[in-house]
């Protein structure tokens, strides 16, 4: 149960760089797979969409349709990259620690699993939102009218605006994290039973199948609310009636 | 939870997003977002061309119909033409036969008199024969031949004078 993480401390003999493999490696994969479906949905682009272009192009639009709920296509044109790029990519994350779940027992250290059931990796992501919902602030509102945000609707709220900005980095990231987290968790536990004797398998399997099937679900609707969010927070900062 | 933050995985991380983002940017995305949008003006421009060929083919209606009732009007006409033709020939006809039978007619008239007056005329001869054979009969050898009808031709005529 109380699996280790393969950290490779101070890497290059930097004090405090430390590596976890496990993250690098899930990471990488996820990316690739991201970027064959891309690169497999693109080749052979026709007039007439059909297989894997009909999919993506479903992907796009509905990526598309959330930016649009958040702000209009105008300003929210520039996003669409960021937006399907987190999207695919914590979404395939997610679906990794579905499946299995490999452990070098010697060790102790997990190494195949979601990714993004580690609090780095999310908080990560998170900050990087944040900064770049103050970087596109800035830049497309100016420096003065981004200062004013923070007194709006009124000036005393200063503080909690100021607070927000880190609570929300916060959430984004740990809500992301804690779904994951209790998803492998549980599948860890249920792999667990199931391995036990042939009595925890039997009890075990009806449970699994359900977890997994609801892990399929948090896995889209966390990624989905991950996307979500980032709009949302881009176009509290970007837009100009909020 | 992690006993340690590694910010090699936070570098890591940030690496890949990039680096995915742009790939996905220049082989997956892009291309099929690009596609979206041809298609888009594709169709735009069909829709276009429906809407423009259905005007023509309107306005073509509209021509075909004018032209379906100039026809028309103009096949009404020939038949009013014809029809006055018709009546005139017709006309003209039943005049031509009426001024033919009337000179048939008139034909038969003079045929008619003509052939009376010949009948009167050979009448005259064969009755001043007759009359010369009977008056021969009746008065035999009191008057001679010559005198005889000589007397008989000037009654005649005073007869036929009188017919």
């Amino acid at each position: 149960m109380d699996h280790e993480s393969p950290i490779v401390y101070d890497l290059f003999g930097i004090a405090g760089f430390h590596v976890n493999l496990s993250n690098i490696m899930m990471l990488t994969i996820s990316a690739l797979i991201v970027f064959c479906i891309g690169v497999f949905s693109a080749r052979g682009l026709k007039m007439k969409p059909s297989g894997m272009q009909n999919g993506f192009e479903w992907i796009i639009d509905f990526v598309k349709n959330t930016i649009n709920s958040a702000m209009d296509w105008k300003t929210g044109e520039r996003f669409f990259g960021l937006g399907i790029t987190i999207f695919l990519w914590i979404f395939v994350s997610n679906m990794l620690g579905i499946p299995f779940m490999i452990v070098n027992h010697e060790t102790h250290e997990l190494w195949w699993k979601s990714p993004t059931a580690d609090p780095v990796i999310t908080m990560t992501l998170a900050v990087m939102v944040i900064l770049l919902t103050h970087y596109y602030g800035i830049k497309m509102k100016g420096f003065k009218e981004y200062g004013k945000g923070y007194f709006k609707p009124i000036p005393y709220l200063f503080p909690l605006k100021v607070l927000e900005e880190f609570t929300n980095t916060l959430t984004l990231g740990m809500r992301l994290f804690g779904n994951l987290y209790a998803k492998e968790i549980l599948l860890t536990l249920l792999a667990t039973a199931g391995g036990a004797s042939v009595l925890g398998a039997l009890a075990a399997a009806a449970p699994m199948i359900a977890w997994q099937a609801f892990s399929i679900f948090i896995g889209a609707i966390q990624a989905f609310i991950f996307l979500m969010l980032t709009m949302v927070y881009l176009a509290h900062k970007v837009a100009d009636d909020h | 939870m992690p006993d340690v933050i590694y910010w090699g995985d936070v570098i890591f991380s940030l690496g890949m997003f990039v680096i995915l983002l742009l790939l996905l940017r220049k082989f997956a995305w892009g291309p099929i977002v690009n596609m979206m949008k041809e298609r888009e003006e594709h169709i735009a421009n069909e829709i276009d061309t429906a809407e423009k060929s259905r005007q023509d083919a309107e306005k073509y209606l509209e021509e075909q119909r004018k032209e379906v009732e100039r026809a028309k009007e103009e096949a009404q006409s020939i038949v009013e033409t014809a029809r006055k033709t018709s009546e005139r020939q017709g006309e003209e006809i039943v005049a031509q036969a009426r001024s033919e039978a009337e000179r048939l007619k008139e034909n038969a008239l003079e045929d008619i008199s003509r052939e009376k007056e010949q009948a009167v005329a050979e009448l005259r001869e064969q009755v001043s024969t007759l009359s010369v054979m009977i008056a021969t009969k009746i008065i035999e050898k009191e008057l001679d031949e010559k005198e005889q009808e000589k007397l008989i031709e000037e009654y005649i005529q005073e007869a036929g004078e009188r017919l």
